[in-house]
């Protein structure tokens, strides 16, 4: 792990008192600064918080929204909403997965490309709608989504 | 302390305010169910996470049933245990267990001795309504502990265990909905954490999911192995245990007719750890004596107070959480070291037997002993000082197994000379026993005079820390003992906080010492056995003429002929170990984790 994280993560957890008590805090903002929760991070949280790493683990591994796979240069969400998905949103997680090759959770060996669903992003009259990085798109049909990953790949 | 009346099965009785409904009607004769509830009364350990639902009850004026574990009785409250309503959803909730355990019952080692397995008889079960995926995870075997996760019931005592009561923090419950299990970080392998393999988890699970690697199997093999002479040595706390997996009540002590089997079942020679343990306190008293004489005298750099080191799940606790303490401890290694060590070279030499054609089998209630028997520091060229370690419920499997009566086995002795022992050996066996061997001992050596008592009453007991002052004539000792890990961490933080006033601290890791141990028959949570074993242990040490391990005759001629002096260059080579800094918490193969 970097020196820099290291820090920064002992400097999260001390703004929490070192409390275990303040677990999910520290793991929600170590993955926001991070980007993920490597295992060497929980490691480093258990010693700071005077728990154990396999409750450090427990905790990680219980909610969906903490990961432990590094997001990748062009993080895509597929909006899987309720306006999104009457209109098609699968088929477009569909036709991601079969290009990138990956599941939802996962991130192409590359590193370039990761891959979410989320519920509703707020762009129901877009919808389907998709976010790569900041960027937002609408209106995707599956023939779409090839033109958008060529956007990324150089 | 406030009454409070309510109705259990129409039946009106007045409860303490406070007292849980399960509480209240076992303590009126009224029976309900339980499955992940785990209690050990007067030793601080409960483990109610009210998830398993087996013990739910109908509360008047409750729209669901309640979890009779988690209630707490309230004033006027009726209470029904037992209507159909109760009964159904009791059974609905064990057929969805079940729907999700595997079924080869016959075949698994908690066979006859499963909670799940018991509920289903009780029960009746017949046939189970639900189909639906069955859990698939990987077994994972470590040098004492298998985890067979996909019987796992979620009960999560061993995570109590674990946690609460050692403070080693190995396992935790993962995932959630039908991929939650209880498994180390990263769901790595037991044996690449910080388990001390204190086997806590093993004796309190209720089902197969964790039990002690068999090595039951090879001694079988080296014993019909022709060219192999095997020994087997016994420690204390298993002769008053093992009677219990013949039906005996607990407390019964059975040491003879163990010899006996024992003999029966081919041991070349039937020896016991006792010995072993009047040797340690030879060397640990010594080394004892040895600080407190520099420390009184003013040396500042000798480590005082001196931890006892018998226990090899204490130890591997602080070689990963205290391993800048790790000069502290005794340097003596363990009875059941000692004893391997000694029989493959000063007995292999005296009978005439090369070191590879002899096998030292120990009888342990133990898991973690299976652990230190395999430690590398143990051998030589690769031949351990003890080949293998198996526990009591081992030996009692093997005992049926050889088709003999173990009731009607006459009682018999040990053989001499590693078999001979005192009163002071065999309380090792349980919380304050080494340190009431080691006083006992230790006083007549350092005044030089007869020690006016044998019974060191202040230094017994069941409760978690305890400390008592011994006067030896006139210089006063202080001591400390701790059972659990959670009470051994609180004494080391006061050591490396420099408060504590102790010069000596014995520590074991499992409740009450080793009676208690992840090795000995099953208690399911019935406290009263541990205590039955416990004044076992005080009985037959009362029971032998010999109470001091210096008056242990063998053990003065083991010194005349072989190792000449008590910390003596040959008993140092022998008879003392050296511990290793494991401190990194997880020793994992992070590339290997993240890539996952």
């Amino acid at each position: 792990m970097k020196q820099d994280h290291i820090d920064k993560i002992k400097e999260i957890c001390k703004h929490f008192n070192n409390e275990g008590g303040e677990l999910i805090n520290v793991l929600h903002q170590t993955q926001h600064y991070i980007g993920y929760l490597p295992a060497e991070a929980q490691e480093l949280i258990a010693k700071e918080l005077h728990i154990s790493v396999a409750q450090v683990y427990g905790v990680v591994s219980f909610y969906s929204f903490f990961t432990m796979i590094p997001k990748g240069e062009h993080p895509i969400s597929v909006c899987m909403g309720t306006a999104c998905y009457v209109r098609g949103a699968e088929k477009v997680l569909d036709e991601f997965k079969r290009l990138l090759n990956i599941n939802v959770g996962e991130t192409t060996p590359d590193g370039k490309f990761s891959l979410t669903a989320l519920r509703c992003i707020g762009a129901c009259g877009l919808a389907p709608v998709i976010t790569v990085g900041e960027q937002v798109y609408g209106r995707l049909a599956p023939d779409d989504v090839q033109t958008i990953l060529d956007q990324y790949k150089n | 302390m406030e009454l409070i009346n309510v109705t259990i099965d129409n039946k009106k009785i007045e409860v303490p305010k406070g007292t849980t409904i399960l509480n209240a009607a076992r303590n009126n004769n009224i029976s309900i169910p339980t499955l992940c509830y785990f209690e050990l009364k007067d030793m601080n350990i409960t483990n109610k996470p009210g998830s398993c639902r087996i013990c739910v009850v109908e509360v008047a004026g409750r729209r669901n049933l309640a979890p009779a574990c988690i209630t707490e009785c309230l004033p006027d409250m009726v209470i029904n245990t037992n209507n159909i309503r109760v009964l159904n959803a009791r059974r609905t909730v064990l057929e969805l267990l079940l729907s999700d355990h595997p079924t080869d019952c016959l075949v698994c080692p908690k066979s006859g001795k499963c909670e799940l397995q018991d509920l289903a008889i009780r029960f009746g079960i017949r046939e189970v309504s639900f189909t639906g995926d069955k859990s698939t995870h990987k077994k994972d075997e470590s040098p004492a502990i298998i985890r067979d996760m996909d019987k796992c019931v979620m009960c999560r005592r061993c995570e109590m265990m674990c946690n609460t009561f050692q403070t080693v923090g190995a396992l935790s419950a993962i995932n959630r909905g039908f991929e939650a299990v209880v498994a180390p970080a990263f769901e790595e392998d037991l044996s690449r954490t910080a388990c001390t393999f204190c086997g806590q988890c093993v004796a309190v699970c209720p089902v197969g999911a964790l039990s002690e690697v068999d090595h039951s199997s090879k001694v079988i093999r080296a014993i019909n192995d022709p060219r192999k002479t095997v020994v087997v040595q016994t420690a204390p706390a298993v002769r008053v245990a093992i009677g219990e997996e013949f039906g005996l009540k607990p407390g019964s002590i059975a040491t003879g007719r163990m010899a006996a089997a024992l003999r029966r079942l081919g041991f070349d020679y039937v020896f016991d750890t006792d010995w072993a343990a009047d040797l340690t306190i030879m060397e640990e008293g010594t080394e004892l004596l040895g600080r407190l004489t520099k420390y009184l005298a003013g040396d500042k750099d000798v480590k005082i107070p001196l931890l006892t080191s018998c226990c090899p799940a204490w130890v591997k606790f602080f070689e990963h959480h205290f391993p800048d303490m790790k000069d502290i401890p005794s340097t003596a290694k363990s009875p059941q070291q000692m004893f391997g060590a000694i029989a493959k070279s000063y007995f292999a030499e005296k009978i005439g037997v090369k070191r590879e054609d002899m096998i030292v089998v120990s009888v342990m209630p133990c898991l973690a002993k299976k652990y230190e028997c395999a430690r590398d520091e143990f051998k030589e060229n690769g031949n351990p000082d003890v080949d293998f370690s198996i526990t009591t419920r081992e030996l009692a499997a093997l005992i049926k197994q050889a088709n003999l009566d173990f009731n009607s086995l006459p009682e018999e002795d040990f053989d001499s000379p590693l078999g001979e022992s005192t009163g002071a050996g065999v309380i090792f066996g349980t919380t304050g026993g080494v340190i009431e061997a080691a006083v006992r001992t230790a006083y007549e050596i350092y005044t030089k005079t007869d020690c006016p008592q044998i019974d060191f009453q202040e230094l017994r007991g069941l409760e978690g820390i305890r400390s008592a002052t011994i006067d030896f004539n006139g210089l006063p000792i202080n001591i400390g003992i701790a059972h659990g890990l959670s009470n051994a961490r609180q004494l080391l933080e006061e050591i490396r906080d420099g408060k504590s006033t102790f010069h000596a601290i014995e520590i074991m890791a499992c409740p009450g010492g080793c009676i208690d141990g992840g090795g000995q028959p099953l208690h399911h949570g019935n406290s009263d056995i541990i205590k039955a074993r416990w004044e076992a242990i005080y009985q037959a040490d009362k029971n032998l003429p010999i109470r001091k391990s210096h008056e242990n005759r063998s053990v003065q001629k083991l010194y005349e002929e072989f190792l000449i002096t008590p910390c003596g260059e040959k008993a140092h080579h022998l008879l003392h170990t050296h511990y290793f800094d494991r401190h990194t918490q997880f020793e994992v193969n992070l590339d290997k984790i993240n890539s996952k």
